[in-house]
């Protein structure tokens, strides 16, 4: 139960850290409709619990908050990519690279394997 | 690193919790209307859109929640509510959080307190190097177990054995210095030249005694102590080298001693000179003036030095018969030497002060007991609510953490003030030959013991209640008034710690009850004279002027006829060593008309004047005391004591019989004359020895002790005994001028004695009435619980005696258990302190029927109360309250 979460929070970290790299800085919902969008609506994301992710990268000091104000005149807080937050972004996103490539050579048809 | 952090952070959000919540609830807000409005623009009803907002986030309150234990530590946040409550409980109940706190602080600072005597007695090292390898040497006959070095004797030890890396020796003496306020005298001693170096103690300043600085021919030098560098130079640097003039001879001042040294064996001596054997003493083999320290050999036991300085000093006995016969051989650590006195006397208090802190725990821990008894609805509604049993006992936990930590602190606070008080209670006399207990204090050996104390109360306050928890049955707690079988099993437990406080109290009261009636015994010991109204001090007259036996013996005269002429004063004496003192300064007697085979008939000599048994109320038993007249001129007679006349005049009477030294040598023989009672020379709890009173004008000194019998208020008189003595000549030096009283009161036996003795009355009247309030607490307790059981006996026609002698029955049946195992504890206990007891068995019938009519009573006393409340229970009210 618990690994399960700590898989899935790791990843929703990563996806936070790209949108993020990809969009430049934005607001909690603004990230939570980006990864609905970009998992193309496969991914029924719990809002609420982008938030403690955020905290948690914040703390860890990947990113930084800011009160500004969105498009549509709302007062909202804003997060944006730390440089080291970038720097753990390549870092996560060639980790998980890697491991996905090991995993889909071990789910692959066995004649592939020599 | 960044986990670091990130947990950094979340510490520091357990305290900005206000601001990041408001925080928080803005940023959910501003989501959910960003989302309202996004689905708003896709067509729906402002409240379809909240709906779908709201639902999408999973709850407001879910993401505040999940929010929250991210932004903070859940398991510290709880840990803090539960403090909260904890705290919040306390402050309801003052009462059982005052009594609770207390009770731990008490025991707490009473062993704590003890505990920093023990350590700085017998844990922290003595300030040498490796002191475990140091030992004391010296020879032994028959009747003295430690009997000093001769010089001649060392000599040949020092050269002969195989054992010790170096041996040394020592002894103490005063020396007379001149300072501004007249001649003084100043405590020293004497040292053969390495004897630093054998203690692995260097010099602060200056240096060390050079090999061969101890010999008759080299330059006198001495070392100060780093008190006397304080005191009389002011801690100047150019000190070394100086002269000084020490008893009319040039010294030269070549070191410091460092601050930390500390020799307790000659007290506070100020200036450490060499040996430099003269004549006289250090040439006789039978003049034993020295003490050995020795540093045993690497791989070395204690057995094997031993036995070495046990064959060494065989063949001295059989190369010189004469002075050496039954001269054995004696080694003791060191460290027994300096601390042997006080070491039974403190793990004494420290078992009393142990005992009391177990019956202040036990009392804690029935409190709490209590406490989780009639919480008992609110833990199994909290059961019933969800909590798991673990989150009940940590609520546990924190409450006797919460106890002992507050108890701890106030407990070390006391404690260090009951460390100020208790060594400032000793007096300075005292202190000096305790050295060690200088550096007093909560150091870190004594911080560790607190906390292992404190850790011990904590495990046993959690422990007790949550071990209550586990017979905790859910739906009979949550019950209204249930009065099951918890009760009965709290009774249980409740009656037996309570067993355990009567027989610990029982344990304490019985050792104070013996110590109390030793030192009763010790103080009704007969001194042999009448020690009230006695003044006493040491004077001392420059050899220069009074070296010559003519001159001293007019100067003793001069100083009697002076102080006898003050008011006030009924008669003046002179001897050379005061009563109550030591057994010692020996002489060997052999008697005149009687075979002789060689052995050493040991006896106390002391040259006194010929008032001396006037003064001191001695009774004369036979015979006659001399005169004043009896000097040099006349015949030499001798007064002796009746153990003296029973052990070697059995059957015979020795008045006119003759003894002499071991040669009969014409000028020893004395004619006695006189048979007094026994005067106790040594300690008061000492064996009498024989000893002969010799007149001191036949056996003159210069330096001698004056004991002044005064018609009262001797204390007064202290000052005029000493000017007018001070008249006779500038030059005198007067010193340990005190009252007979006070030297009975400070001796080491009587102050030890008479300090355990109320520090463990103390412990034991703090204990019984620790004990007592504890059996109170039991049977108030089962009153309570029996109180409807009580009101239907009462309705069904029970007498109110019937139901006063169902509790007391009840309270007597646990003060007899407690007593009865009391007696057996006690009885062992007693047994291991039979060393401190004198004249009291440890099985003493009158002490052990005492204190169990003592806290008998108390115990009644205790059940009687609640015993009275069950008699006037009224039935219709009883019955009605369920």
């Amino acid at each position: 139960m618990s690994n399960k979460t700590e898989i899935w929070q790791g990843t929703l970290a990563l996806m936070i850290l790209k949108t993020l790299d990809t969009l430049g800085p934005l607001h909690g919902y603004g990230i939570a409709r980006r990864i609905e969008q970009i998992s193309g609506d496969r991914l029924s994301l719990n809002y609420g619990t982008l938030y403690p992710s955020l905290l948690k990268l914040e703390q860890e000091g990947w990113i930084v908050s800011e009160w500004g104000v969105s498009e549509n005149n709302r007062k909202a807080k804003y997060y944006k990519l730390t440089r080291a937050g970038r720097k753990q972004l390549a870092k996560e996103a060639k980790e998980w690279n890697q491991t996905t490539a090991i995993v889909a050579r071990f789910l692959a048809p066995a004649e592939d394997q020599s | 690193m960044r986990q670091l952090r990130a947990w950094l952070l979340r510490f520091k959000g357990l305290f900005l919790k206000d601001a990041r919540e408001r925080e928080f609830a803005d940023e959910l807000e501003s989501h959910l209307q960003m989302h309202i409005d996004d689905n708003i623009s896709a067509g729906m009803s402002p409240q379809e859109a909240k709906r779908v907002a709201v639902m999408k986030l999973g709850g407001v309150d879910q993401a505040k929640e999940a929010y929250r234990d991210r932004a903070t530590i859940p398991f510290v946040e709880s840990v803090v509510r539960d403090l909260r409550f904890t705290l919040r409980q306390f402050r309801k109940n003052p009462a059982f959080t005052i009594t609770a706190t207390a009770m731990v602080a008490l025991g707490l600072a009473a062993s704590v307190a003890i505990f920093a005597f023990v350590d700085a007695a017998l844990i922290k090292p003595l300030p040498y190097q490796n002191p475990s390898r140091l030992l004391f040497v010296t020879e032994r006959t028959p009747d003295i177990p430690r009997a000093a070095l001769s010089y001649p004797d060392y000599l040949d030890w020092k050269k002969l054995n195989r054992v010790f890396d170096s041996m040394e020796v020592y002894n103490q003496r005063g020396y007379v210095v001149s300072t501004s306020a007249g001649m003084e005298m100043v405590d020293g001693a004497r040292v053969s030249a390495g004897f630093f170096r054998t203690l692995g103690v260097g010099p602060l300043l200056g240096r060390d005694f050079y090999t061969g600085e101890d010999l008759p021919e080299a330059p006198r030098t001495l070392i100060l102590s780093y008190a006397s560098w304080q005191k009389r130079f002011g801690g100047k640097q150019e000190i070394i080298g100086q002269p000084i003039t020490l008893d009319e001879t040039p010294y030269f001042i070549i070191g410091v001693l460092p601050q930390n040294f500390h020799f307790a064996p000659v007290e506070n001596a100020e200036f450490w000179a060499t040996l430099n054997p003269g004549g006289g003493c250090f040439t006789r083999r039978s003049c034993h003036s020295l003490n050995g320290v020795a540093r045993l050999k690497d791989s070395v036991s204690i057995e094997a030095a031993l036995a070495d300085v046990t064959r060494i000093a065989k063949d001295l006995e059989a190369q010189y018969p004469d002075s050496n016969r039954n001269q054995g051989a004696t080694v003791t650590p060191l460290s027994e030497i300096i601390v042997g006195d006080v070491k039974p006397i403190l793990l004494l208090l420290l078992g009393g002060a142990g005992l009391l802190l177990l019956i202040a725990c036990i009392n804690v821990a029935s409190l709490l007991l209590v406490r989780s008894e009639t919480r008992r609805r609110e833990l199994a509604v909290r059961r019933a609510l969800g909590a798991t049993r673990a989150r009940l006992i940590r609520q546990f936990v924190i409450e006797g953490l919460v106890i002992v930590v507050v108890g701890s602190i106030a407990g070390l606070v006391s404690s260090h003030w009951a460390m100020k008080i208790l060594k400032g209670l000793i007096p300075t006399d005292m202190m000096a030959g305790m050295p060690y207990l200088n550096d007093l204090g909560l150091n870190s050996r004594v911080l560790m013991f607190a906390l292992a104390v404190a850790g011990f109360a904590a495990v046993l306050f959690s422990v007790t209640p949550a071990f209550r928890l586990s017979t905790l049955d859910l739906r009979e707690g949550m019950a209204e008034g249930a009065r099951g079988s918890a009760g009965k099993v709290w009774t249980r437990i409740g009656s037996k710690l309570v067993i355990l406080e009567l027989t610990t109290a029982m344990v304490l009261l019985v050792g104070a009850g013996l110590l109390g009636k030793s030192f009763y015994r010790l103080l009704q010991v007969s001194a042999g004279f009448e020690t009230k109204h006695l003044i006493t001090m040491r004077v001392g007259a420059p050899l220069s002027a009074y070296g010559e036996d003519a001159q001293a013996v007019a100067l003793g005269r001069k100083v009697v006829e002076e102080v006898k002429r003050l008011p006030g004063v009924k008669s003046v004496a002179l001897a050379t060593t005061l009563p109550l003192s030591f057994n010692g300064n020996t002489a060997w007697i052999r008697f005149v008309g009687r075979a002789y085979n060689g052995e050493h008939n040991e006896v106390n000599e002391r040259p006194v004047s010929s008032d001396y048994f006037l003064t001191l109320q001695a009774k004369l038993l036979r015979g006659r005391t001399f005169t004043d007249s009896e000097d040099a001129t006349k015949p030499k007679v001798v007064v002796i004591n009746q153990t003296l006349a029973k052990k070697y005049f059995p059957g015979e009477d020795p008045i006119g019989q003759r003894i002499g030294n071991t040669k009969l040598s014409s000028e020893s023989i004395k004619e006695i004359i006189g048979i007094v009672d026994d005067i106790r020379e040594g300690p008061l709890d000492s064996e009498l020895w024989p000893a002969v009173y010799e007149p001191l004008n036949q056996f003159p000194h210069s330096d001698f002790s004056v004991v002044v019998r005064t018609a009262q208020a001797e204390q007064s008189l202290i000052p005029a005994v000493s000017d007018a003595i001070h008249g006779i000549d500038s030059r005198i030096t007067i010193s340990s001028q005190t009252t007979m009283t006070e030297r009975v009161n400070n001796a080491a036996t009587v102050y030890l004695r008479r300090s355990a003795t109320w520090l463990v009355a103390g412990f034991a009247a703090v204990a019984l009435l620790l004990g007592v309030v504890g059996l109170y607490g039991v049977i108030a307790y089962s009153v309570s619980q029996r109180t409807r059981e009580i009101g239907v006996r009462i309705a069904l026609g029970a007498q109110r005696g019937t139901v006063y002698r169902l509790i007391l029955k009840e309270a007597s049946a646990l003060a007899l258990a407690g007593i009865v195992i009391g007696i057996v504890c006690a009885i062992i206990a007693a047994s291991l302190m039979r060393k401190i007891l004198f004249g009291t068995p440890p099985w003493d019938i009158t002490t052990l029927l005492c204190v169990a009519g003592v806290l008998g009573a108390s115990a009644l006393l205790a059940s009687f109360l609640p015993a009275r409340r069950a008699a006037s229970v009224d039935p219709i009210t009883a019955l009605r309250a369920e």
